[in-house]
């Protein structure tokens, strides 16, 4: 890197550059499966939902519904010719049901009509009866009959009971925190058109074409390579595009085969919310012990969870939730239980943080309440409780922390954020106002890089180079708006030594790259990234070796750099070899793989490194809450953050300030609500609320840490950033516990629950005023 | 009467012969003329994605307003002028400063949300330079994006007026353009339902006299003013409607008349052409009625259908309640005015017979002796429906009340008044003690419900509080607002 000339093409690595489809989101002109022409005779579709949460079909009568004007194909279980099921692993999500319904929005069957219309009339149509069976709703519901996924795990390090049998202090608490809808902009869709021998192209709007593809082939009872899945582009995903976009694949596939009709089925937003999963709503609860400084001494740890009606990716996530259930802080004897419970709602699924969030978010809880125990500033306990370096290092499931920056940055940003002096403000401010009182907190992150089921750490890509020296780029990762595309893109320009500009990038498909992993788990540019530069490089030493030999020059001697090759003394332009490479016979195209080095996990018994590397960050946030009302406001919010060597700053702080809004919508404002049948109450944003542009906060200050550096050799030296800003928002949920804390000048345990709607402020502040 | 519809686009005349009456703007759009720019998030006017900019003549000039495609009735577009994000382009194919500015802001991630802020911004772009923050989060609270956390889309949002304040549509080719389409009669459509092969009728009277006529000939007729509830029966309920009366093009309903002790405000008016004149008599009203839906929702709703949907969650009864408004209904040549109070029975039913309408809603000027005071309580502050609202209106003399007007929505199942904290208020001293007495008493008025929006103890609870608000607001100058609107707090 020593030569200037290096960073001169457009599009290098660690620079900013926009989003490729910046210029034609603005103009419209960015095609999502919706936008795409019709093709014609199209069908469109509708899914008919069960009306209960939990029954027996005793009959369906269709015979309307076929008869109704417009209707092509009306889909039951009965007419699935191979496997009944869009299951990711377990086997339990049944595309139809074939009798059992357990929630409400679970498909029982659909429609292919010539209109969209027709379609959802011909639905009505149907008589459907019903024998209904006990529901259980809810964590505590399911506890109480014991309804599971799955057995209960348990992640634990030394001996915690005798460990808070022996503590100085002793403290329980619990709370429950709520699930979120993924409230992607654009719904779950997907266009299936019928190809020749029975085989089906997609196009469909998800995270994971791979399982899309072969989920489809085994609902259509065909081998995976008779279907193709391609998407240029998702509307936004956050997870919610992961798994149930199969659902809607194959319901489309299925008809376009039966019918040899295009068939296109895009969900409204109410059915989208009712059919589709969301991210798990928790209880969680703890008993700790801890000495008179606040260093946490030994402590238990009980999380419960709404998986809702199957398996789906619940055990993944609910493993993910134990692995963050420390954060930043060492936690010599420490038992984590954590109970995954089935109930008669929606399957909830993965979204951002997968799990993370929630695990995390108790842990900061418990020292915001040590510290009102012992009357410190809970940033002093934090600092206090942070894994060392050297010592104090091994988390709960036995992996060294070896990368740890979380003090650095806690002190760099209480600094920069002048949260001490800040903080004895608000308390002179909350003296003297009466109604109006404010919050603050300080929250660090960390947040463990990998799948944790090892095997989904690989990708592959494949790259072209045509003789004109234009590039084609192609990989395994999708495009969410989260710019993967873009880095990608500046990986293979880097390696290259040529403008971004030259490099082409496109849809996503599984007849390119085959066998990929979801775009997910924040891994996509590193895995992605790393497979394209694989194929680059292969091209590369090819195109090296070729020269070397034309011109007689050993291959060290040959470099590329800013468009242009040089070979010893003579300097061409890139795309004058790559014409010369053509003639001279050179292939020029290479598929690229990668698959993530050092990880190692045994489930049973949650001992290994699950993870390459962790993500840090922090945030201090500053809130004000109305204490006759419970409204609040976030007044302030400063973020450090790191991404390692950052591939694109610009992009990776665009990542970083939408995780955080959408984790303080999570804590804040947005409300999932199921009525005692089982129903959805909030299914779309009239009822179900994210933050809106005047709910960000008055002052939002967010830096990239400078100083980063990913310790292991990841693409660049840069590290994910999609999912660990969504934690940053702990911060805004604990300067609210802060704050409605201050009405009982600060000695009473606060009671509130996330998220922190008005309502649930008040009712914290109304209790406390009770207890104080 | 023509069965045509005849709007703007793209600076020609687009003709519709004979549509469905309640197709949205948005579908059409969207599937028969593949103007696929403009995008679908919800369909029920929450999301933004499917914002477009119509323009309006107002007298010689042309007024542009963001509204929602995806509730919009496409005959309602007759005589105006459209705006889609294609729209933009320039005419060497460029991008418009509002565009380039999201461009180089970052403000698009995903990019699904960001036509429909393009076309808000491009509103507020024709506003003129130097947006306030509060404008700025006014005219986007309408648009919702899930991936950026709406930094970069603000930043835009003063961007874009420093790449070129010069892309400004021609006024008066576009006054002439649409002086050209203009219709000095009824607009009547008639279709067949696709679906069941039923007559469906569009009537769009130009003038009160012919709509109290066409009012009582078809007393099964929807009236249809903003369509922000009426559009979403058909988008998300999917009814047909045979027969709809649009109220949009009666001239008279628009009005605002002033009297020395009163406003006379049509029935047609927009949420947005209200606003400025109810703030400078009531700032709270105003501000009220600037929590309402968003600039989207507010440019097409009206004062008329928040009264005449009977909702017992709408934002401005309450405050109409407090202030003694009275309506004035009209059916044929008969006109008749009640207290508006006594327009809500009960939940579902009002005071109005068949082909009557409202005609307009009269609300007195502010008394000397008399304080005015309302709140809305949301899980969101923006784009949000109350779980309570609430106003109080207060005459004193002296100490002593002479007058209680407490009035809530969201509290029973009609907009109503709190009797009992009244009585327990008036002819009392104002003071905190009495308040308390009258919150307590608030709890014989009302029996609220527990719904996704709020429990009932939540409810009752913050509704006495409120009470408590307005006392100490009207008493002390203790701080009792969140920071929430720099404007109104500079007042
Ligand atoms: C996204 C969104 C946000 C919203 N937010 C709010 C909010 O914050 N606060 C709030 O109060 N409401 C809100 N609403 C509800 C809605 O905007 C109001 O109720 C609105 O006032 C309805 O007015 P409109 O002109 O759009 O009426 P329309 O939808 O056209 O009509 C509403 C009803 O009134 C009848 N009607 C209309 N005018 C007359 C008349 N002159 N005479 C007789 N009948 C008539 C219609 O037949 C219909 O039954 C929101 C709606 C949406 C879609
Ligand atoms: S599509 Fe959401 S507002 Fe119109
Ligand atoms: S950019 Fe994705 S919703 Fe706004």
């Amino acid at each position: 890197m020593s030569n200037p000339s290096l960073s001169e093409i457009k599009g290098a690595v660690h620079k900013d550059l926009r989003h490729d489809s910046a210029h034609k989101h603005v103009a419209g002109t960015a095609v999502y499966i919706d936008d795409v022409a019709e093709p014609k005779n199209m069908l469109h579709m509708y899914v008919a939902m069960s009306e209960k949460a939990h029954a027996e079909i005793t009959e369906m009568d269709l015979s309307a519904v076929r008869a109704a004007q417009g209707v092509a194909v009306v889909l039951t279980a009965d007419d699935i010719p191979g496997h009944n099921d869009v299951s990711p692993f377990a086997g339990d999500d049944p595309l139809f049901s074939t009798g059992l319904v357990e929630y409400i929005g679970q498909p029982i069957f659909a429609v292919a009509a010539n209109s969209l219309e027709e379609a959802i009339a011909a639905a009505k149509l149907a008589k459907v009866s019903y024998d209904e069976k006990p529901h259980y709703l809810n964590i505590d519901e399911a506890e109480a009959v014991d309804l599971k996924i799955e057995d209960s795990q348990l992640m634990a390090q030394g001996e915690a009971e005798k460990a808070l049998s022996a503590s100085k202090n002793r403290l329980q608490g619990s709370f429950y925190i709520g699930g979120q809808d993924h409230f992607y902009l654009e719904g779950q869709i997907a266009l299936a058109t019928p190809q020749e021998d029975g085989d089906v192209h997609v196009l469909s709007s998800t995270q994971h074409p791979s399982e899309v593809q072969h989920l489809v082939a085994h609902v259509l009872g065909r081998p995976t390579n008779a279907v193709t899945i391609e998407v240029r582009r998702m509307g936004g995903g956050f997870g919610g595009k992961e798994t149930h976009p199969a659902m809607f694949a194959a319901m489309s596939s299925l008809a376009a085969v039966k019918t040899q009709r295009p068939v296109k089925l895009r969900l409204d937003r109410d059915d989208d919310m009712v059919m589709t999963g969301k991210r798990h709503d928790f209880k969680y609860s703890y008993d700790v012990g801890y000495d008179d400084d606040g260093q946490i001494t030994g402590i238990e740890i009980e999380m419960a969870s709404r998986c809702g009606r199957s398996t789906d990716l619940s055990p993944a996530i609910n493993d993910r939730a134990m692995f963050h259930a420390d954060n930043c802080y060492f936690l010599s004897d420490v038992a984590i239980k954590s109970h995954r419970y089935k109930t008669h709602t929606v399957s909830n699924t993965a979204f951002r943080g997968f799990g993370g969030p929630q695990g995390m978010i108790g842990i900061e809880r418990v020292i915001e309440d040590v510290a009102r125990e012992i009357g410190k500033d809970p940033l002093d306990v934090r600092m206090l409780n942070l894994y060392g370096e050297g010592e104090r290092d091994t988390t709960p499931y036995g992996m060294k922390v070896e990368d740890n920056v979380a003090a650095e940055i806690m002190e760099t940003l209480a600094e920069t954020s002048e949260y001490r002096k800040r903080r004895d403000e608000i308390r002179a401010f909350n003296a003297n106002s009466k109604y109006l009182k404010k919050g603050i907190s300080i929250t660090p992150v960390k947040f463990g890089i990998s799948f944790t089921t090892t095997h989904l750490n690989q990708a592959g890509a494949l790259v072209h180079i045509y003789a004109d020296g234009s590039v084609h780029l192609n990989h395994g990762g999708t495009e969410m708006g989260q710019g993967l595309f873009t880095k990608v893109a500046q990986v293979v320009a880097e390696e290259f030594q040529i403008d971004v500009t030259r490099v082409k990038i496109t849809a996503t498909t599984t007849a390119k790259v085959p066998n990929t992993s979801a775009t997910a788990a924040s891994s996509g540019s590193d895995l992605n990234g790393m497979a394209a530069l694989d194929a680059a490089r292969k091209i590369k030493a090819r195109l090296i070796d070729f020269a070397a030999e034309k011109y007689s020059c050993p291959k060290d001697r040959i470099t590329f750099r800013n468009n242009k090759v040089y070979i010893e003394n003579k300097e061409m332009a890139f795309n004058e070899l790559t014409q010369e490479a053509y003639l001279g016979r050179v292939s020029m195209s290479s598929t690229g793989f990668y698959k993530t080095p050092k990880i190692k996990y045994d489930r049973a018994s949650h001992k290994g490194r699950p993870f390459y590397y962790f993500c840090y960050g922090a945030a201090v946030s500053e809130v004000m809450i109305d204490t006759l009302t419970g409204e609040n406001k976030v007044l302030r919010t400063d973020i450090l953050h790191e991404a390692g060597r950052s591939l694109n700053p610009v992009i990776d702080i665009g990542q970083i300030e939408g995780g955080f809004i959408q984790g303080m919508g999570w804590l804040t404002t947005e409300e999932l609500v199921f009525d005692d049948a089982g129903r959805l109450r909030t299914h779309a944003p009239s009822t179900y609320k994210v933050p809106a542009c005047s709910d960000r906060p008055d002052e939002l200050n967010i830096e990239l840490w400078n100083k980063g550096r990913n310790v292991e050799a990841t693409i660049h030296r840069s590290k994910a950033v999609g999912e660990p800003p969504f934690m940053l928002a702990n911060a805004v949920f604990m300067a609210l516990v802060d704050a409605v804390a201050s009405v009982g000048d600060y000695k009473v345990p606060v009671k509130m629950d996330a998220p922190a709607t008005p309502e649930e402020v008040l009712m914290a502040v109304a209790d406390v005023k009770k207890r104080a | 009467m023509s069965g045509t519809v005849r709007f703007l686009l793209d600076g020609r005349v687009h003709e519709i012969h004979s549509p469905d009456p309640t197709a949205t703007l948005l579908n059409y759009l969207r599937y028969d003329i593949a103007r696929t720019g403009t995008k679908e998030g919800c369909a029920e006017g929450d999301c933004g994605a499917c914002t477009v900019v119509v323009g309006e003549l107002k007298g010689d000039r042309v007024e542009y307003k963001a509204v929602n495609a995806c509730i919009i009735f496409l005959p309602t577009l007759d005589g105006k002028e459209l705006l889609t994000v294609e729209s933009l382009k320039s005419k060497s194919g460029g991008l418009h400063p509002v565009q380039e500015a999201l461009v180089e802001t970052h403000g698009s991630q995903c990019g699904f949300c960001t036509p429909g802020f393009v076309m808000s911004l491009y509103a507020l772009y024709l506003e003129g330079p130097n947006p306030t923050k509060d404008r700025i989060e006014d005219a986007l609270a309408g648009n919702l994006c899930r991936c950026t956390g709406y930094g970069p889309i603000i930043d835009a949002a003063h961007r874009m007026f420093e790449l070129g304040a010069d892309e400004l549509p021609d006024m008066r080719e576009q006054v002439a353009a649409l002086e050209g389409i203009k219709r000095d009669d009824t607009l009547y459509i008639s279709a067949t339902s696709k679906l069941t092969g039923n007559e469906k009728r569009y009537f769009a009277p130009v003038n009160v006299d012919t709509l109290a006529a066409v009012a009582e000939q078809n007393p099964d007729a929807t009236f249809l003013a903003g369509g922000t509830d009426v559009g979403l029966w058909v988008t998300k309920m999917h009814k047909e409607l045979a027969t709809v009366i649009y109220l949009g093009d009666v001239a008279e309903l628009k009005e605002i008349t002033e009297t020395a002790d009163s406003v006379e405000i049509g029935a047609g008016v927009t949420y947005t052409d209200a606003m400025e004149l109810l703030a400078g008599l009531y700032p709270d009203f105003g501000e009220l009625i600037r929590r309402i839906g968003s600039t989207q929702i507010r440019n097409s709703g009206t004062i008329g259908g928040n009264i005449a949907n009977g909702s017992p969650i709408g934002d401005t009864p309450p405050a109409l309640i407090a202030l003694g408004a009275k309506l004035v209904l009209r059916k044929g040549h008969e006109e008749r005015t009640i207290d508006l109070e006594d327009f809500f029975i009960d939940y579902g039913k009002q005071d109005r017979a068949a082909g009557e309408f409202v005609a307009k809603v009269i609300v007195p000027k502010p008394a000397a002796d008399t304080a005015f005071r309302s709140y809305k309580l949301s899980k969101r502050f923006d784009q949000d429906i109350s779980a309570v609202c609430a106003a109080f209106s207060i005459a004193l003399e002296g100490e002593t009340v002479k007058e209680a007007r407490f009035a809530y929505g969201g509290m029973a199942a009609t907009p109503k008044r709190a009797a009992n904290a009244e009585s327990a208020l008036v002819g009392k001293a104002f003071t905190e003690e009495n308040v308390e007495a009258a919150m307590e008493a608030m709890a014989n008025d009302f029996s609220p419900l527990t719904d996704m929006r709020a429990s009932k103890d939540y409810r009752m609870l913050s509704a006495q509080n409120l009470l408590m608000k307005a006392f100490v607001e009207l008493t002390s100058d203790a701080d009792t607002r969140l920071a929430l609107r720099q404007e109104m707090a500079n007042v």
